[in-house]
Parts: C-alpha cells; sequence; structure tokens
C-alpha cells in the first residue's frame, strides 16, 4: 500500500505513517498532543496508554478551509464524501487498487482511500469539485466531454485528477507518459483508449494549441 | 436465493436470450416501417453526452453517492463456509453494542458458498456496524464442499445440489454429424477452456432503502428498475403501486445488475425496523464473491470440412460452471453463424459450492465464439485455407438455427471486407507460425453475431411545455452507454431542435414502462419508443403550424428551430411561438410495438487483431485492433464508438487477464480484489479503429436500428486467440492466454 502513494504522491515513510496514527501500541511512543484524549487507557507491554478518539484538523479543499475533528482511523476519502460532502472522488476498493478516489494533495495524486485524513491536517487538497471555475469548465473536463474519455463515469474523477497531475508537470505528454500517469486508475467500462485522447486534447488546450 | 427468483423472470434469464429473441418463422401482416428513406441531421453523428458535465464535476448522482438525512448502515454477515449447515445464531452481543439499531437474521438453514449472506446489521455507522457483525455467533456445521469443476466432476464429489453434480441444460440437433465427418476431408477436435470472470463493475453493487410510511422507495445500482420493483413487491408482499425504483447514475453492470438483489431486500427489512433509511453498499470482496460470474467452460470442438471449404460438420460437448447457478449455453454462435448442414451439441452445467453465475456482457457468446473462431483458423489450416476464405465460403443470409428465415439486414461480408483491408490482412503469416525470431507478430480475425433487438411494449413520452421546453421520459437506465444523449438527440432531430434544448428524465419506475438494460436491447427499446412519441409531436405542432401559415401540413419542414414552408422557407414560424399558443404542457406517448415477423434480427461483426508474442517471456501484446460492426442505423456514433472501444478493452482482458481463481482446500475465492484479479490497465489497451457498416435494417423498428452492448465484447478473444495462432503456429486455447500457459503451449509445439 506504502508503494501505490509513493508512485502517485509524496514517498510515505513507515516513521511518518505511524506517527499519523494515534492510539493503539504504535502510538505510544509519539502520542500527540493535539489528540483529544479519552479517559480510557490500554494497558501494553509498555505500561498504561491513554486512547485517543479524535483530533481537530483543517484541511484546505478546493481553496475553503474547514476545520473538522476526525477519527484517527478515518481516511481521507471518508472526511470528504461523508463530512463534505464531495461526491465526486469515488470509493470503488477502498484498497489502494484503483484509483477512483484519487485527489491531489498540493499537486501530488494520492489515492484518499489509503490516505489516514489526520495526516492531510493543514495541507491543500483538490478534489474534481475544485475544478471548474466560476461555472467554466476546467480545460480537462472540457477534453473528457468532447472525446467522450468516460462510459458509466464512476472511475472518471480518479482519471480527471491523474490527469490534472499529468499535465500539471508535463505540458506535452506522449502516448507512453499519458499510459504511465494512469498505471494507478482502472476503467472497468475500459475506455483508456478516448482517455488518451481526451489528455491529449487537453494538453492542447491547456497550452493554448 | 435471488438467483432462483432472478432465473424465473423471463427477462433476465440468462439462458432466455434462445427463446426471447429467436425470431419468427410466420410473416404476420404487420406494417414496416422503412426507416431507411428517412434523413436525419443529427442522429448517426457525434454529439457529446448532454450530462457530460455532471459527470466531469463529480456531481452525477450515483447510487453510492445517496445521503439521506437519519441514514444508516447496513452490512451483511457472509458465511466463511463453502458448505455448511448453521446450528445456531445469537444476535444478543451484536445488537446490544451501543449505535446498532437492528439485527436481522437472514439464514437459516443451509449456506452453499463462501460469502453467502446469513445476517445484516444497521448501525449509525459502517465502523460500528462491521464491528457488531463480528459479534454475531453462528454455529455451523461445516459439510464436504468442491469448488473446482475437475473436482465437481468426479463421481464421488460432494454433491451441490439433490442431483449429480453434472446436469445436461441444452442440447441441439441438425442433419446427422456422422455423414458429415464421413463427407469431409480433413476432420479435426479440440478443447478450448475459458475460466471464470468476474463482473468487477466500478461502483459494487448496493442500495439505499426508505420507508415514507408503507410506501417504499429504493435507490439502486441496478441495470432494471422495473425488475427491482416488480421483485420487491412480490418479495414484500406489498402492491407495485407502492414501490419507487430509482437509479440515476450507476458505475456498471455488465450483466450483474439485471434483477433484485437479497441485499436490496435486507436493506429494505432492516429501514423498515428502524424507522430510518437504510445504505448497502458492497465491498469490492464482496462483488467478488457473491453478485455473479461469467461460468467458465470446457469446449470440446470437433469439426469436418472439405477441400474446397465446406464445413460439413461442426460439434460441441461444454461443460460450464457457474457456481451454485447454471453455466452459459456456449453453442449459439455455431449454430448460427455459419452454413453448416450438421450440427450437434450437448452442454452441461457443472454444479460448485461457489457464488451463483449472472449473466456477463454477452453471455455464452464470449466463450463459445472464443472456441469456435478459434477451431475454424485450425480447420483452415489442415486444408491450407485462408482462414477467412474459409468463413466466407461458408456465409449464409439465413437463420440457420431453426427457422431459416432470411436475415432482415446482414452486413458481415462488409465487415470482413473493410476489416481485412483496415488491418492489411495480406500482411499475416500465409503458414501460421512461419516467423521467426523472440518476437513474432501475428495477425487474426474473430466473427461476432448477437441478438440486439428491442423489447416489445416499451413506451416513452415526448412533453412539450407552452414555455417550449421539451422533455423526454422513460423509464430506462443509462448504464454509461449514452442512452441519455440519444433521447436529447432523437426529438432534437424530429423537432428541428438541439439536444440541449430537450430534458432527459429517465431511471425511476414512476416513468413509461421500459425493460432491464442488457442483453443489446435499450436502444432498439428506447430509442423506436421515443421515436415514436417525437413524431406524434412534431405532427401535432406541424398541424399548428400549417394553420397559422396557412399552407399544406405536408409542405411543412422542422429545421434550426423553427418550422417552415419547403417550398418557401421564408415563411416560417419559431418552435417557441407555436409552443406558446398550447393551454398547457403537452404530451405525446410513444411505443416500440414490436417488429414484424418473417425474418431474423441480429447484429453481426468482425474484429480483426494484430498481436506481438514475447516467446522468452509467454507475454503477449495486443498491438491494433480493427472491429466493424453491423448494427443498423447508429444513433450516436460518439457513444457508440465508445462501447466498441470498451468491449475491445474488456475482451483483451478476457484473453490475456481475467480468472477467478478458488481455493480448494477452504472453498473461497484466492482473488477478490482488483490486484490480484487482473484487469486490463491503461497499458494494456491495444489501438483502436472502429467502423459502422453503412446500413440501416429496413424492418426492425422505425429507426432501423440495432442494440450495440454484447457485440463488441465477442469476436475480440478470438481474435486475439487467432492472431496468437497466427504468429506462433500454435494456439493456447485456454483463456487468460497468461504467460505461463504461452510458455507452455510453446513447449509442447516443439516436442
Ligand atoms: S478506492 Fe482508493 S484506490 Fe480504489
Ligand atoms: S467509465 Fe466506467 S469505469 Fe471508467
Amino acid at each position: 500500500m506504502e508503494d501505490k502513494n509513493q508512485k502517485k504522491g509524496k514517498p510515505i515513510k513507515r516513521r511518518d505513517f505511524l506517527k499519523g496514527f494515534g492510539g493503539g501500541a504504535m502510538g505510544a511512543a509519539v502520542a500527540p498532543k493535539f489528540l483529544v484524549q479519552e479517559k480510557k487507557t490500554i494497558s501494553t507491554k509498555e505500561g498504561n496508554i491513554p486512547v485517543y478518539s479524535k483530533k481537530k484538523i483543517s484541511l484546505i479543499v478546493n481553496g475553503k478551509k474547514h476545520t473538522l475533528s476526525v477519527k484517527p482511523r478515518d481516511t481521507l476519502l471518508d472526511v470528504l464524501r461523508e463530512k463534505l460532502n464531495l461526491t465526486g472522488p469515488k470509493r470503488i476498493c477502498n484498497h489502494g487498487e484503483c484509483g477512483g478516489c484519487t485527489v491531489l494533495l498540493d499537486a501530488q495524486p494520492v489515492y484518499s482511500c489509503m490516505f489516514l485524513a489526520v495526516r492531510a491536517d493543514g495541507q491543500k487538497i483538490t478534489t474534481v469539485e475544485g475544478l471548474a471555475k466560476g461555472g467554466n469548465l476546467h480545460s480537462i473536463q472540457k477534453a473528457f466531454i468532447e472525446k467522450d474519455g468516460y462510459q458509466c463515469g464512476f472511475c472518471t474523477s480518479g482519471f480527471i485528477m491523474s490527469s490534472l497531475a499529468l499535465l500539471q508537470r508535463n505540458k506535452k505528454p506522449n502516448l507512453e507518459e499519458i499510459k504511465q500517469a494512469f498505471s494507478g486508475n482502472l476503467c472497468r467500462c475500459g475506455n483508456y483508449f478516448k482517455i488518451y485522447d481526451a489528455v491529449s486534447e487537453a494538453a492542447k488546450k491547456m497550452r493554448g494549441a | 436465493m435471488a438467483e432462483k427468483k432472478f432465473n424465473k423472470k423471463k427477462e433476465s434469464s440468462p439462458l432466455s436470450y434462445h427463446e426471447e429473441y429467436r425470431d419468427k418463422k410466420t410473416p404476420q401482416p404487420q406494417k414496416t416501417p422503412s426507416p431507411e428513406k428517412e434523413r436525419f441531421t443529427l442522429i448517426s453523428g457525434y454529439t457529446p453526452r448532454i450530462d457530460g458535465e455532471r459527470i466531469v464535476t463529480g456531481k452525477a448522482p450515483f447510487t453510492h453517492d445517496i445521503n439521506l438525512r437519519g441514514l444508516l448502515y447496513g452490512k451483511i454477515l457472509r458465511s466463511p463456509h463453502a458448505c455448511a449447515q448453521i446450528i445456531s445464531m445469537d444476535l444478543t452481543k451484536a445488537k446490544n453494542l451501543p449505535g446498532v439499531k437492528a439485527v436481522l437474521q437472514l439464514k437459516k438453514e443451509k449456506v452453499q458458498y463462501v460469502g453467502e449472506q446469513v445476517a445484516a446489521v444497521a448501525a449509525v455507522n459502517e465502523f460500528i456496524a462491521e464491528k457488531a457483525l463480528k459479534m454475531i455467533e453462528v454455529e455451523y456445521k461445516t459439510l464436504p464442499f468442491v469448488v473446482t469443476e475437475e473436482e465437481a466432476m468426479k463421481k464421488d464429489s460432494p454433491r451441490v445440489h439433490e442431483n449429480s453434480n453434472v446436469q445436461k441444460f441444452s442440447d441441439y440437433s441438425r442433419g446427422d454429424v456422422e455423414k458429415g465427418y464421413q463427407e469431409a476431408h480433413a476432420v479435426l477436435e479440440k478443447t478450448f477452456k475459458t475460466e471464470i470472470e468476474i463482473h468487477h463493475p466500478t461502483e459494487t453493487h448496493g442500495s439505499v432503502a426508505k420507508w415514507e410510511g408503507d410506501r417504499l422507495v429504493v435507490w439502486d445500482s441496478t441495470q432494471a428498475i422495473h425488475n427491482v420493483r416488480n421483485g420487491l413487491a412480490k418479495a414484500l408482499n406489498i402492491p407495485q403501486s407502492q414501490v419507487k425504483v430509482i437509479k440515476k447514475y450507476m458505475g456498471g453492470g455488465f450483466g450483474s445488475k439485471l434483477g433484485l438483489n437479497d441485499y436490496t431486500m435486507a436493506a429494505a427489512k432492516l429501514a423498515k425496523i428502524t424507522h430510518n433509511p437504510v445504505k448497502i453498499i458492497l465491498s469490492r470482496k464482496e462483488n467478488s464473491l457473491t453478485v455473479g460470474n461469467r461460468p467458465s467452460s470446457i469446449q470440446t470442438l470437433k469439426g469436418g470440412v472439405k477441400k474446397d471449404g465446406t464445413i460439413t460438420s461442426l460439434s460441441l460437448i461444454n461443460y460450464t460452471s457457474g457456481g451454485i447457478g447454471r453455466g452459459d449455453r456456449c453453442s449459439e454462435p455455431m449454430i448460427d453463424i455459419y452454413r453448416c448442414p450438421h450440427i450437434k451439441v450437448n452442454e452441461y452445467t457443472v454444479y460448485t459450492h461457489t457464488g451463483p453465475s449472472r449473466p456477463t456482457r454477452a453471455p455464452g457468446h464470449v466463450q463459445g465464439t472464443f472456441a469456435l473462431e478459434s477451431f475454424l483458423d485450425e480447420l483452415a489450416a489442415e486444408i491450407d485455407m485462408d482462414p477467412l476464405e474459409l468463413r466466407k465460403k461458408n456465409y449464409t443470409t439465413k437463420n440457420e438455427g431453426g427457422t431459416g428465415i432470411p436475415y432482415s439486414s446482414k452486413g458481415l461480408d462488409q465487415c470482413y471486407q473493410i476489416g481485412a483491408q483496415k488491418i492489411g490482412w495480406h500482411r499475416r503469416n500465409k503458414i501460421p507460425g512461419q516467423s521467426n525470431g523472440r518476437f513474432r507478430k501475428g495477425i487474426g480475425m474473430g466473427t461476432q453475431i448477437w441478438w440486439g433487438v428491442g423489447r416489445p411494449e416499451t413506451l416513452a413520452d415526448v412533453m412539450l411545455h407552452p414555455d417550449g421546453s421539451v422533455e423526454a421520459i422513460c423509464g430506462t437506465q443509462d448504464l454509461g452507454t449514452g442512452t441519455r444523449t440519444y433521447m436529447a438527440v432523437i426529438p432534437a432531430d424530429t423537432l428541428g431542435l438541439k439536444p440541449q434544448d430537450i430534458t432527459v428524465k429517465i431511471g425511476n419506475t414512476s416513468y413509461p414502462w421500459c425493460g432491464a438494460s442488457g442483453g443489446s436491447t435499450t436502444t432498439p427499446s428506447v430509442a423506436p419508443a421515443i421515436r415514436d412519441a417525437a413524431v406524434k409531436a412534431r405532427d401535432y405542432l406541424k398541424k399548428m403550424a400549417a394553420e397559422k401559415l396557412e399552407i399544406d401540413s405536408k409542405n411543412i419542414g422542422v429545421a434550426d428551430r423553427k418550422f417552415f414552408n419547403q417550398n418557401n422557407p421564408n415563411q416560417s414560424i419559431t418552435f417557441k411561438e407555436l409552443t406558446e399558443d398550447l393551454s398547457r404542457e403537452k404530451v405525446f406517448h410513444g411505443e416500440y410495438v414490436g417488429r414484424p415477423s418473417g425474418y431474423a434480427y441480429n447484429t453481426f461483426g468482425a474484429h480483426f487483431a494484430e498481436v506481438e508474442v514475447d516467446t522468452q517471456t509467454g507475454k503477449i501484446k495486443v498491438i491494433k485492433v480493427i472491429a466493424v460492426h453491423e448494427i443498423g442505423r447508429v444513433m450516436n456514433k460518439q457513444t457508440a464508438e465508445s462501447q466498441v472501444v470498451g468491449g475491445i478493452t474488456q475482451g483483451v482482458s478476457t484473453a490475456l487477464f481475467e480468472g477467478r481463481v478458488m481455493d480448494p482446500s477452504i472453498g473461497t475465492v484466492l482473488n477478490p480484489n482488483l490486484i490480484d484479479y487482473k484487469l486490463a490497465t491503461s497499458y494494456d489497451s491495444p489501438e483502436i479503429e472502429i467502423h459502422f457498416v453503412d446500413i440501416v435494417d429496413p424492418r426492425i423498428n422505425n429507426l432501423g436500428t440495432k442494440g450495440l452492448g454484447e457485440p463488441p465484447r465477442i469476436p475480440i478473444a478470438a481474435a486475439i486467440s487467432n492472431a496468437v495462432y497466427n504468429a506462433v503456429g500454435i494456439h493456447v486455447k485456454e483463456t487468460p492466454m497468461t504467460p505461463d500457459k504461452v510458455l507452455q503451449t510453446l513447449k509442447e509445439k516443439e516436442a
């Protein structure tokens, strides 16, 4: 699972990962202060340690700041979908296998189903809902419509977010680079061939060509 | 349970296609619609999806996205055993967990596969619901089980149902196959295998149920809202009029969402008990275990051919396994595609203790075509004939399977011609496997037949409002195939409007009846019905315009949001001016009444594939595919092309990657996820070129259009298989053609 996020975004080191987790034996050494402490403790080999149930975090989602209290186990995907009502990111596998939940963390695409919300504290997140500006669709969105880069549309926000990440770092990707950018996205309807077209078209639009 | 109910329904049974679509021999005096004379501006063009913006902005409401006030989350406890007796079940601990609102026992006696539902929980969040599942105490008495076809076929293996695990479910014969073999110059026998596949739609199955008093509203990820409504009403013993099923957007189904599901029933029951809406969304693992699969097949084909390419005899023995459900009839392509006087078929289901099968995009045809078309290339090689010539030699223009009636339209010859030219058929190895080196290229093709007719009695409305706005309404569903868009295109074309002028309403059982979206039936059902309604609306407006313009309504033309005098285009009235004279909204009812008998209605196509085989690693790469289809008049090429692209990608996936793997020791699925169950990815899509033969079926309906859902899914695995044969001189004979099998096959060839 770490590999997947690594490929698509900032490498997550195991140590960081553990730090992000409050509660449980793993968190014992680094029990973060910002967690809301419950009265309960659990006993471990290292003695009694407190159990933390919630943490206050702030997320800057599509340019808007939200302050939320989340459980350590809550994934970024669930927080976006359930608490912020952003239904663009989809839960297709919930295990880092499909890319349906892809969002951008700063400029990096990440699987939000594999990303604990507490780790995103204070960071900028872009979902597919944040692309259109003032009623104008983003070039990528326009290109997906023009080239029919979808069928059922369930994988589409993931593909659009991966496209955005690609086109932000590569203005003129070739076919191999496009395929590579989607190595973490599955489309069961199988519309890859049309999606390649959509991305090339989007690149053209974004270059103003 | 659900499977049984599901099979009883004629319109959703995987085996009913044969009966349902078989065309009637006796001509009846029915009006032929003659759609070939009609000229259109938008139909058959490239119209982007009218709901594209909702999709690309993440706003299209899928069932997963339904969120209601007071929503509870349901989870299902599933059997960990492949076969077991439930001795007792204690729900107390689960019920007492804070946050749990209801716990239900769903199964009392026997479980027959890992993943079968036994109990359900509704709780305030998913986490608590999951936790509660673990607190349900079930005592099982485990029983002997069998999960692989090979084992299940043995005499002394544990029985899945009362009778033997091997049951004949289909046979067919014409002529005398033995006589045919005697007449042949070459006779061959080969066995082909296909693996069980899982549908894996991106949106896992799920429902949200809510009671409003005695009235039940269900949001369901389904291909068939009316089936689900009728199923719920029957199972809950409430009137159909008290059940409403809604499906706005769905993330794929491919045949696995055609009927009422038992988790939907569970959601409805939990919602009733708790007085709160309940949402049950299956996990990816549950999708792998319990909501359908494409049955496997072990097909032994025998065939005889004369030196001139005449096929004299064909026979098929098929063992097909769909778990506790039935296998797929794989013989249809053999029975229907070619002129062959002697055919004999016997098909057997092999029952195992695994999840029940469901129709999977082109049930039986995907497996049958892979075997038949691969086999034909071997027959051709036996007599040194070009495999495409062999197919042309045995071409037929009438239904061979029994009725002998002519096809209303059949453009397969053109599919062959266009495909061969575009792929450069002459480039192929004249003798299969004649090329050398580590990387070997080959070209192959496969033929497709499917039905693609509409369901009679499909209804659709066109509503004109006095302010000039227009609605197109039908109780159908858009699976991502573009139904919504052509429902705007057709009335727009008919009324001289733009697609964006039409508001399309679908996916609600309150709308006019339409059947399940499956079997390539949606377009030939919905399109003619909506056209019928639109023509009525147009004629009504023409009359109004004729009065205003004081001319004969025969001379009225429609275009550019205007009704005009065809003899003097300057004399016109706008659509909006016309509708202003309506005192209220006006509804025009359309219906697709059915097709005239006396003709056979089928879709045809051919795929041509070029592949490269790495003989060192056994990896197959599909380089290019040319797809040519004859589906009558295409409603919207923009979305039709995507359907073909999708069919090809899924077919590549069948040919090279997909297969459910069982653990025979514990009886569970070993790859119930999207990592170990390999699907085609963005790296695996070949270059694709698509052509539609320019034919309008003159009789099938008022637009001359047939369905396209299954056709592009059918011939691709065979085309790849034959291309591999052309490259290396031997068929791999088994899907998925994974590198290990390729290397093994190459070894066999050397030996
Ligand atoms: S839902 Fe996150 S990767 Fe599949
Ligand atoms: S469009 Fe349906 S899964 Fe990609």
